[in-house]
């Protein structure tokens, strides 16, 4: 997925001189995941450089060169440390297009690297999608596979809104099904690893059926959709596993399809539960397919608190927890 | 008392004290050298630390800082100034009679809008805050516009989603105010760097209160600016007063904001800003570094905010009420059409006659905008609400739309 995120802004740049790439680390170097590597190398220093570590002063500029009419695609080392710039992103980039009566627009793609599973402690593992899905007008993509990867960050780049593209950390080196203890996987194999070379776009919106099924409708995003089709084949069930890649703009009628049909939901997601962007799911689908609901909405998400160190295994929605969660939907009154 | 307690700072003077600028050393005008643009920054430090004057007492223009000027420059940036002045004074009032919600006066300050609004290019941007309104009057911006965005009605320009006073205007340098303060310095640096990508000799002009230089957003402006070598003017209009907060809160005691430079390797320029001749010249100044390849300089204007904050502060509440008409460095207004006369390009008459005519222009746009409704009596069609969300607005904001009994097209 790494070489698919490379690619996809190798490609961009290529095609387009008002693309430019920087961050912490990203230039000579490549950054900390080696995202941006050979970028510089290949587009020049001017294209592809470092920033000092101040996040809020990198989306600023990002944003001041969108307003001059360039596309920047600045990179934040973590999404644990895009805070800083929460207000850029909140008070300023959202926001430019609508309060200067679309005189200014902030056409930026703010690249992170995201969620756990890496043993990265409090401050390498968050999830923080939720804080910018409830910004309007700002859109929040997340793959979940190197064929995604690359097709939905063209898309963002080619995008005219503001986009905070998170990268799940877990997935940079392979599919990971939620088994911390298990052997790591590569891509090598993988039906959604193999990439076309040279442009080509998967467009922000539109949810993947990644596994079609009639017993339930499970609503996942980045890491979590490994997880989910790991226990849907652990559990034996006939579950339909449905890929969000952007959570905004959200795939409503694919969602809405599939639970009208399946009667039952549940949704997975690594970030805390509380308020989280699986209660705007759970709100969603209890106001439009309330008369096709057989049982309660679930959500299998990390726990209210801060991501753990030790315990990252007992926080991170696990098979298992899905499993259990699956089993109650399906259960027999 | 000295030794260990916590210390707060508090300015010299409150209400029913006498006025106390003591503390502030008015230089002699002309008496600061000016180097050459290209100079080394480590040549110009004392620069942050002096103040640049170029009118004197006696309303001359002195020493090597005088950008001798055209005098229908000079008459252009006192119309400029004057009719600043005109429609604040109108605006404020129609804000008292309950015809918009919201208006902020600049006075005291227009020469620090007004003469870089007329030094710069059309081609550069400035990135105001709201005390600069001088900067559209000085291009000419049409005033029922404006007046129009003041009372939110159907011909706003900014489709009644913006407060009133927080323009936009690109096609005259100006870009997208907002009332977050400090969050769009860096925006002018990032401006300046993707103008400098582009290989055009663009400059980026940015405008924040000496209040907010504690803001992070201007540390790391300042910072992005020095090592990227961004063509940008970062202006501190220190205007003393950040609403009842006086300089000290932001500075400690510290006496100048444009010392700040220094730590980021930028030349820091001290201006008197209350003399348009000098806030002139630094611009030019700064704008042909810039240019030339050689990076941003920060400039502080020294002023005083001789208006409240907004209609929402009543100023004698924190500082003596007599406190303007006691601020060393004058008035710019009178300051520049005093050196005009001075020089046998003006007069009292001329100035009365152009003080009518600035209040009957402002009187028909505001006529004009009136006629298309004050505040609340007239509005942009409601789908304007969901519009500019996103390019295109998605199915919430449609299925919103409709929730108001809105069809997608109407």
């Amino acid at each position: 997925m790494i070489q698919a995120l490379n690619d996809a802004m190798d490609v961009m740049m290529a095609r387009d001189p008002r693309v430019l790439v920087f961050g912490e680390d990203v230039g000579f170097f490549g950054g900390v995941f080696r995202v941006t590597d050979g970028l510089q190398a290949r587009h020049g220093r001017h294209r592809c450089f470092d920033t000092p570590i101040a996040e809020g002063g990198i989306v600023a500029t990002a944003i001041g060169m969108a307003a001059y009419g360039l596309r920047p695609v600045p990179e934040i080392q973590f999404a644990d440390y895009i805070l800083p710039a929460y207000d850029q992103l909140v008070s300023e980039a959202a926001r430019l297009r609508y309060r200067s009566g679309g005189e200014f627009e902030a056409a930026i793609t703010v690249r992170s690297p995201y969620g756990g599973g890496i043993f990265g402690g409090q401050t390498h593992s968050q999830s923080p999608e939720a804080i910018f899905a409830h910004i309007t007008g700002l859109k929040t993509v997340i793959p979940s596979n190197p064929h995604d990867a690359k097709g939905l960050l063209i898309a963002a780049v080619e995008d005219d809104d503001p986009v905070i593209f998170l990268e799940p950390k877990r997935l940079y080196n392979g599919p990971f099904d939620g088994h911390g203890d298990g052997p790591l996987k590569t891509w090598a194999g993988h039906t959604r690893a193999e990439v076309p070379s040279g442009y080509y776009t998967v467009p922000l919106g539109k949810a993947d059926v990644v596994r079609p099924g009639g017993d339930l409708t499970i609503l996942a995003y980045g890491t979590m959709v490994h997880v989910a089709l790991a226990a849907v084949e652990a559990s034996g069930c006939d579950g339909e596993v449905i890929d969000l890649r952007s959570i905004v703009p959200l795939d409503i009628d694919s969602i809405s399809a599939s639970v009208e049909r399946t009667g039952r939901c549940l949704i997975v997601h690594e970030a805390s539960r509380f308020s989280g962007f699986g209660a705007e799911l759970a709100a969603l689908v209890q106001e439009r397919c309330f008369y096709s609901l057989e049982r309660p909405v679930m959500r299998v998400c990390g726990w209210d608190t801060p991501y753990p160190h030790a315990f990252e295994w007992d926080y991170f929605p696990s098979p298992q927890r899905v499993g259990t969660a699956i089993t109650r939907l399906l259960a027999r009154d | 008392m000295s030794g260990i307690g916590l210390h707060v700072p508090e300015p010299g003077a409150r209400p029913g004290d006498e006025p106390d600028f003591s503390h502030i050393v008015v230089q002699p005008a002309g008496s600061v050298d000016c180097p050459p643009h290209d100079a080394d920054e480590h040549e110009l430090r004392h620069l942050a630390f002096d103040l640049i004057r170029v009118l004197d007492d006696d309303d001359h223009a002195r020493g090597g800082w005088n950008p001798r000027l055209d005098p229908d420059v000079l008459r252009a940036g006192l119309e400029a100034m004057l009719l600043t002045r005109a429609f604040d004074d109108r605006l404020f009032r129609l804000h008292r009679q309950g015809k918009t919600s919201f208006y902020m006066k600049s006075t005291g300050e227009e020469a620090c809008a007004v003469a870089p609004s007329l030094a710069l290019r059309r081609d550069d941007m400035a990135f105001p805050t709201y005390r600069v309104a001088g900067w559209l009057h000085a291009r000419g911006y049409p005033l029922e516009r404006m007046v129009n965005q003041i009372f939110s009605n159907a011909e706003d320009p900014l489709r009644g989603r913006q407060l009133p006073i927080l323009y936009s205007a690109r096609d005259y340098g100006f870009y997208s105010l907002s009332g977050n303060v400090g969050s769009r310095f860096g925006h002018a640096v990032g401006w300046a760097m993707a103008a400098a990508y582009s290989g055009r000799d663009q400059i980026a002009l940015g405008y924040i209160g000496e209040g907010t230089t504690a803001e992070g957003d201007f540390h790391e402006a300042l910072t992005f600016a020095s090592v990227y070598r961004a063509p940008a003017i970062l202006c501190v209009t220190n205007n003393q007063w950040a609403i009842s907060s006086f300089s000290g809160i932001a500075n400690g005691t510290a006496q100048s904001f444009a010392a700040k430079a220094i730590g980021y390797g930028l030349p820091g320029l001290r201006v008197d800003g209350n003399d348009f001749l000098a806030v002139w010249s630094v611009i030019d100044w700064a704008a042909r570094r810039a240019r030339a390849g050689l990076g941003a300089t920060l400039i502080e204007f020294f002023t005083y905010r001789a208006a409240g904050h907004s209609t929402s502060d009543d100023p004698t509440r924190y500082r003596p009420a007599s406190e303007a008409a006691h601020w060393p460095l004058g008035d710019p207004v009178e300051r520049l059409s005093g050196h005009l006369t001075a020089i046998g390009e003006w007069d009292e008459a001329r100035e009365e006659t152009l003080k009518a005519e600035l209040a009957a222009r402002v009187a028909a746009a505001v006529a004009v905008a009136e006629k298309v409704g004050t505040l609340g009596k007239s509005k942009p069609p409601l789908r304007e609400m969901f519009l500019g969300v996103f390019k295109e607005p998605d199915w919430r904001l449609t299925e919103q739309m409709r929730e108001l009994g809105l069809e997608e097209h109407d």
